[in-house]
């Protein structure tokens, strides 16, 4: 055997057993490797089955009606979603008002001025993560008790569904904005304080800004969350029989996912088509945040 | 200098350096202080929340249990009896961890061991999508096709209009990504060494994957599982819409059994005066339900923190 066939096998001989891929072939291994493939794409195949048998079912009520209209118990098959529609609109705007100033002052806190020996810190830490995965509808107890503690009345409104929500996502935007302003190299900071401005300067002007497109794919994905989220909102007493659109924090509200509940608790088949293609547009609508949120992601991104 | 660099102009720093004394020592600065107030309290209040959580509970859950015995509360039949409600969670969850677990953790590992970066990078938000789906939107899909298609026409199987066996599948869908997700940063977690030790002693990469990586990783893939049965047990619309409306404590899956989430969603949704007996209940299965769902956390996040000091 010539020296370089010898370095070649003893190559080829050194990647199979490197990556263990020469041993692959027998059928265990092959079964193996396809029921992991099946698990992979297994929620793929129920998500296309999901959405072609909702646009199927929502078919016949893709019209203008559909979003231009109000409910309707007297025309079923005339009835429309444009309360829900701008009601979680208004939920929303108003959600990310409280929600996002919040979280990311608690982030950077955190983050940047916080000193993880003490207790107090730890105590925060340990209660975000135990935060993140309260059960939805609990928030929307607290969101009831919160609207007593304040005074307020009438029940349903934007404040009060705008409140449940908001302490839903709060977790989720500060944990992902710490992450956002943990990735900002130290570098940077050092520059900034070496240059004699102080802390918060430096987090403000420095730290922040680099950190703002996680930040902003952080809250995006956390309102995409909050978007189709209708356990806390029930809670509140937001209803979906409401035939006007809001005007204000104080004003009746409805949202898209509650009237989608309402109406397929209903027992006629058109409520059920109705529902079917009001569930199309709120997957439009999440779709899109989502997609917002990976568009700013890769732009604007960047790898330190 | 130090005392009067007020009354000389410029830079104060080029007049320093002809003296030996300057004043290092940190100024106070009364605004970054208050800066820092205001953070620190936005911070705290993630504790006040919690705090928030349980004292508007408990006022209520006070007066229910004035109200009502709690022998009748925690009893197995009755309009206050909390253990079919439990019963239902209970059912909803294990089927849904049945179908969530094997998948969620084939999917990890395939993310893990076997796709290439490149691969990976697209695959992991694609699964990740199914947890952006709006939980009505599978509770709808539960009710429109899982229970009339799925489990009726195609399985020829014997369930009512509402069961739970229809919303434990949807929901152990939606908890795929939790389990998945967490398990796939275990089992990344593993050190590559202990893989190339398995693969010199002639294991082909499943025996890697079985013997060497997932018995490493099992504390974060414990809480990773841990984890997607805290979600499963504190969604709500899925089981509001499919898994049914009356309390039943059964053990046959294909019947409808209603749930503690369910419970408070249909009760909510009624019309029950501020004060009254059924109000004040919706409270107590709230604070049940957060108060398990509390411990669970507390359990994976102690996983966690293992298999973190573990490598």
């Amino acid at each position: 055997m010539t020296s370089s066939t010898l370095e070649y096998t003893r190559e080829a001989v050194q990647k199979a057993v490197s990556t263990g891929r020469s041993r692959d072939r027998n059928t265990a291994s092959l079964v193996f490797l396809v029921l992991l493939w099946f698990s992979l794409f297994f929620g793929v195949m129920v998500l296309l089955v999901l959405i072609v048998n909702t646009v199927i079912d929502g078919a016949p009520r893709f019209d203008s009606a559909l979003i231009t209209r109000y409910d309707s118990t007297l025309f079923p098959e005339r009835t429309g979603f444009r309360a829900g529609i701008l009601g979680t609109v208004w939920l929303m705007v108003t959600t990310a008002i409280m929600a996002v100033p919040l979280g990311i002052a608690a982030a950077l806190y955190l983050e940047e001025f916080a000193d993880n020996t003490r207790w107090y810190n730890r105590l925060i830490e340990l209660n975000l993560q135990n935060l993140a995965a309260v059960p939805s509808i609990v928030y929307g107890l607290l969101a009831v008790a919160v609207m007593a503690l304040i005074g307020f009345e009438r029940k349903g409104v934007v404040l009060g569904g705008a409140i449940a929500l908001g302490l839903l996502i709060l977790p989720i935007i500060i944990i992902t904005t710490r992450e956002a302003v943990r990735a900002v190299p130290n570098d940077i900071r050092f520059g900034s304080l070496a240059l004699g401005a102080t802390q918060w300067q430096t987090t403000w002007r420095q730290t922040l800004p680099s950190a703002i497109p996680g930040i902003a794919t952080g809250t995006i994905l956390g309102l995409s969350r909050a978007i189709g989220e209708a356990a806390p909102l029930l809670l509140l007493g937001i209803a979906g029989a409401v035939r006007f659109d809001p005007t204000g924090v104080a004003s009746p509200v409805t949202a898209l996912p509650i009237q989608i509940f309402s109406m397929t608790s209903r027992s006629q088949d058109e409520f059920q088509t109705a529902a079917a293609a009001a569930i199309v547009v709120l997957l439009v609508m999440v779709l899109l945040l989502n997609g917002l949120a990976i568009f700013i992601r890769n732009k604007f991104q960047r790898e330190w | 200098m130090s005392e009067n660099s007020s009354a000389t102009p410029g830079p104060p720093s080029g007049a320093g350096l002809a003296h030996a004394s300057v004043d290092l020592r940190p100024r106070p600065r009364r605004a970054e202080s208050v800066i820092k107030t205001i953070l620190m309290g936005s911070a705290l209040l993630s504790v006040v929340i919690t705090f928030g959580i349980v004292l508007a509970l408990i006022e209520p859950v006070i007066h229910f249990f004035g109200q009502v015995q709690f022998g009748k509360f925690f009893a197995t039949e009755g309009h206050f009896a909390v253990l079919p409600l439990i019963a239902g969670t209970l059912m909803t969850t294990v089927v849904a961890l049945v179908v969530a677990v094997p998948l969620g953790l084939g999917a990890a590992m395939y993310l893990s061991e076997y796709a290439s970066k490149r691969a990976r990078k697209t695959l992991k938000p694609t699964l990740e999508l199914l947890a952006g789906v709006p939980s009505v939107v599978y509770g709808f899909f539960a009710l429109a096709f899982v229970t009339p298609t799925l489990l009726q026409d195609i399985l020829n199987m014997d369930v009512g209009f509402t069961n739970a066996l229809a919303a434990g599948l949807v929901l152990g869908v939606m908890i795929i990504p939790t389990v998945a997700s967490l398990s796939e940063d275990a089992l990344s977690a593993v050190p590559q060494s202990m893989r190339q030790g398995s693969l010199a002693m002639g294991a082909n990469r499943m025996q890697t994957t079985l013997r060497v990586v997932l018995p490493a990783a099992l504390s974060g893939v414990a809480a990773a599982v841990v984890l997607g049965m805290s979600r499963a047990i504190g969604e709500t619309m899925i089981v509001a819409l499919a898994a049914g409306a009356q309390k039943n404590l059964s053990i046959d899956p294909r019947e409808g059994m209603q749930t503690m989430t369910g419970f408070i969603a249909q009760t909510a949704g009624g019309e029950n005066p501020v004060g009254s007996v059924d109000y004040n209940m919706l409270f107590a299965v709230g604070l049940l339900l957060f108060l398990i769902t509390l411990v669970i956390n507390a359990i994976s996040i102690s996983f966690v923190r293992r298999f973190r000091q573990a490598y």
